[in-house]
């Protein structure tokens, strides 16, 4: 059992933490990248590629590096700390996974090179405005003549008009497959717009759209989906450790600065034991967090891993929801601003917690799982 | 003790209902329950229909345009007016400006400024918070020197809330620099059009623009804009903050919006079944529902006993537990939107329903609640302190 990084591990960390500490050096440089297109930036994007960050987890034989979760968490995390609008889980861990899992070996190598090379941004769309976190989509599958076509809405997806392939998901015969959608396919809509934390969704409609299954024609892909889905919740995870992990040192340092009745905020032990208790929040969706990671790590049964996926969800979204809150009212007015950073960190903490399963959802899933076993057990 | 409204209470009650539910404008209670920002004529057209019907400022002397009311009614005519989508009357008018003139200022001040202030012909801004003069409000900076007949202000405001609309600000102004910082202190009233002043956009963390900062370069302002006397504006101010009773907790509205989120939770599950099959939804309801009854027979005990006119030590208990559960609904609402809550910039074509679409700024933006009017953790400073009489 060890929880450490080792010594490469570290060197990839601060090299990455280089990098986006450069690129994302104030929360105004976020600012101004979050109001233009497509909401982050195609430079600091190519540096992640160069430095290898965006192939990590895939295979040698696809293009990727043949690293692993444990590397995906660290930039993950390193992504949340200056909160980098860059599309790092959505693209790799979730366009890319799904590729990696479900794909011919002919679309890995093509879409997974590209991607790692920073050359291809692809989105998964599969979120629809009624479906909520169900795994059920509406969009719909055809098989027309040699090739396919899909037919439904896809609403928010995020990233989705930047997208350079769609991954799309579909009912098709006996469960649910997956497509891939090229941007100026027939019948394909995408309309863009800003979400309350800086990024970009899409509204993305398919009207008998031309599409390519992903992997083999008309199979159930869920299996591949939900396994995908729940090294994202962990990557997401990290992402807003990463992301707790600055709004609790931002407002610890406005504790020590900010002066009120002549002394600073600081001397209120009623202040104080609340940074206290943000950082026990944090340090216990750390323990989660990780742990999550390393039982994907040692390769444990699909359903093994969702758990724990889920497990680590629903402890992100409670301290998220608790250090988000209270760095703001710590901060007081001066939290609630756009122009100054701790809102931007509570605004990003919401926005992970909603994504693939918000707390709720996962404490839903976890409850009705309670006669499995006598005790949790962390250990394999 | 007796759990009725009296006949009379119970009628008023019904009068209220009435007259909110028919007399202002539906645009505006439309705009109310589909948690969208009101603009300024609505907000103003809406305490005009109030004030034809004698009933936008009850608080003040009857003299004024107030009413006999008791607490009680009072309460009553607030909470039904939540409940019907309707914004109470414009807080820096009604419920702060407007009773300090009437209890210090002149006879000319009260007759130049109250009856355009209840009409909202005036429009109020506050302006006592500076950058480094918050939760420490005695400590602000800006200064007033007088020059014959006029005061010269230089200083800085902030946090000026709708003050884009302003045409004029009160203010706390520091009349005396040598004496101790709560007595050199004036409570003056500024047109905002005077050269020198400027007004400065914030952007909050939802994006919206509601506050602003408020800059006075040598402004000038006449003598007779001076409340009651100078150098006893932190009285008028503690009477200003302190003498609100009624409604500091917005029971009534997160009433309407709890019900509102049931409502709507009972088709937002997957392919549109009910989220209220889920237990823990349904249980997070209840017990929301449940602390609000609370607070809601506390605020009735609270004005049930204050007759007296004295303000009920529980008044911040109010406070603290009315924005607890105004943002615990705000952040309910993010979970029952779900994903949907992400696509906040969307507009027409967009597959996902406003009320989702508002969710996710709505609960940003009402994290100000426990900041703002007195912060939480003063609240709790005045409980453990003058309640419990905890004071280190
Ligand atoms: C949206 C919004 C609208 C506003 N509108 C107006 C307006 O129209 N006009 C106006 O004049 N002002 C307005 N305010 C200002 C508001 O009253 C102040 O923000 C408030 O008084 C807190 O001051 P501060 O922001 O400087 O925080 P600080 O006083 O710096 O407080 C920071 C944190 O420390 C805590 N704290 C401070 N002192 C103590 C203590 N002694 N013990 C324990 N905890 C303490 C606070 O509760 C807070 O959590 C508004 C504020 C907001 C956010």
């Amino acid at each position: 059992m060890d929880f450490t990084l080792d010594s490469e591990q570290i060197a990839l960390r601060d090299a990455v933490r280089g990098l986006l500490g450069k690129a994302y050096d104030s929360s105004e440089t976020r600012r101004q990248v979050t109001k233009t297109d497509p909401g982050w930036d195609e430079k600091t994007w190519q540096r992640l590629a160069e430095m290898g960050a965006l192939g990590l987890p895939f295979a040698e034989e696809d293009g990727g590096f043949g690293a692993g979760p444990v590397e995906v968490s660290i930039v993950a995390e390193e992504i949340g700390r200056v909160i980098a609008p860059e599309p790092y889980v959505e693209a790799v861990v979730l366009a890319g996974g799904l590729v990696a899992a479900a794909g011919t070996a002919e679309q890995r190598a093509e879409i997974i090179g590209a991607l790692a090379e920073g050359t291809l941004v692809p989105a998964f769309a599969h979120t629809e405005p009624a479906a909520r976190y169900s795994e059920k989509p509406t969009v719909t599958a055809a098989a027309s003549g040699d090739g396919w076509t899909l037919t439904g809405v896809k609403e928010p997806v995020l990233g989705g008009a930047r997208a350079d392939l769609l991954i799309v998901s579909a009912a098709v015969e006996g469960g649910t497959g997956l497509f891939l959608v090229k941007p100026d396919a027939d019948g394909l809509t995408r309309t863009s717009y800003a979400t309350f934390d800086g990024g970009r969704a899409a509204h993305i409609a398919f009207a008998s759209t031309p599409a390519t299954p992903l992997g083999e024609p008309g199979a159930d892909q869920s299996a591949a989906i939900a396994s995908v889905i729940a090294a994202a919740q962990i990557a997401y995870g990290h992402e807003a450790l990463g992301a707790m992990a600055t709004a609790l040192e931002t407002t610890t340092a406005y504790l020590k600065t900010r002066k009120q009745f002549g002394v600073p905020l600081m001397t209120f032990q009623a202040l104080t034991f609340r940074a206290a208790d943000m950082y026990v929040s944090l340090e216990l969706a750390r323990s989660t967090v990780t742990w999550a990671t390393l039982v994907l790590l040692d390769g444990a049964a699909a359903e093994d891993v969702i758990e724990a996926a889920s497990r680590a969800k629903l402890q992100v979204s409670k301290a998220g929801r608790h250090i988000g809150q209270e760095a703001i009212q710590l901060h007081g007015g001066i939290g609630m601003t756009a122009e100054y950073s701790v809102g931007h960190y509570t605004s990003r903490l919401t926005a992970i917690d909603h994504l693939l399963g918000d707390g709720r959802h996962h404490l839903s899933a976890l409850s009705t799982s309670l006669d499995d076993h006598g005790v949790v057990e962390p250990l394999p | 003790m007796k759990l009725q409204l009296s006949e009379e209470d119970a009628a008023f009650r019904e009068e209220m209902r009435t007259f909110f539910t028919t007399q202002i404008p539906q645009d505006i209670r439309d705009t109310v329950t589909a948690r969208r920002e009101l603009s300024k004529d609505q907000i103003v057209r809406s305490m005009q229909a109030m004030n034809a019907a004698g009933i936008a400022v009850p608080n003040w002397p009857v003299e004024w345009g107030g009413k006999d009311w008791t607490p009680l009614q009072r309460h009553i005519w607030h909470e039904e007016m939540q409940l019907a989508g309707v914004m109470p009357p414009l807080a820096f008018n009604a419920s702060m400006v407007g009773p300090v003139i009437a209890a210090f200022g002149s006879q000319e001040l009260k007759e130049r400024f109250l009856p355009k202030t209840a009409n909202l012909d005036i429009w109020w801004s506050q302006g006592f918070s500076e950058p480094d003069a918050g939760s420490d409000l005695a400590s602000l900076r800006t200064t007033a020197v007088r020059e014959g007949d006029e005061y010269v202000v230089n200083g800085q405001k902030t946090w000026t809330t709708l003050g884009q609309y302003g045409d004029w600000i009160f203010t706390l102004v520091r009349t005396d620099p040598t004496v101790k910082k709560q007595a050199g202190i004036s409570f003056l009233l500024i047109d905002m059009t005077s050269p020198g002043l400027t007004v400065r956009p914030i952007e909050l963390i939802d994006g919206g623009h509601e506050v602003n900062e408020v800059f006075f370069d040598n402004v000038r302002v006449p003598v007779e804009n001076l409340v009651g006397e100078e150098n006893k504006g932190w009285d008028y101010a503690k009477f200003l903050l302190g003498n609100e009773r009624v409604g500091v907790a917005p029971v009534g509205s997160t009433k309407r919006t709890l019900a509102q989120a049931k409502e709507y939770a009972k088709t937002a599950g997957a392919g549109g079944t009910s989220l209220l099959d889920d237990p823990l939804l349904a249980a997070q309801i209840a017990e929301l529902e449940n602390d609000l009854l609370a607070l809601e027979l506390t605020a009735l005990r609270v004005v049930a006993n204050s007759a007296d006119g004295k303000p009920h030590p529980a008044s911040s208990v109010l406070k603290l537990q009315g924005t607890v559960l105004q943002q615990a609904v705000t952040e309910l609402w993010v979970d029952i939107a779900g994903p949907n809550a992400l696509a906040t910039g969307a507009g027409e074509g967009s597959d996902v329903p406003e009320l989702a679409r508002t969710a996710t700024p709505n609960y940003l933006n009402y994290r100000k609640a426990s900041i703002y009017g007195g912060s939480n953790e003063v609240q709790r400073q005045i409980i453990a302190g003058t309640i419990l009489g905890l004071r280190g």
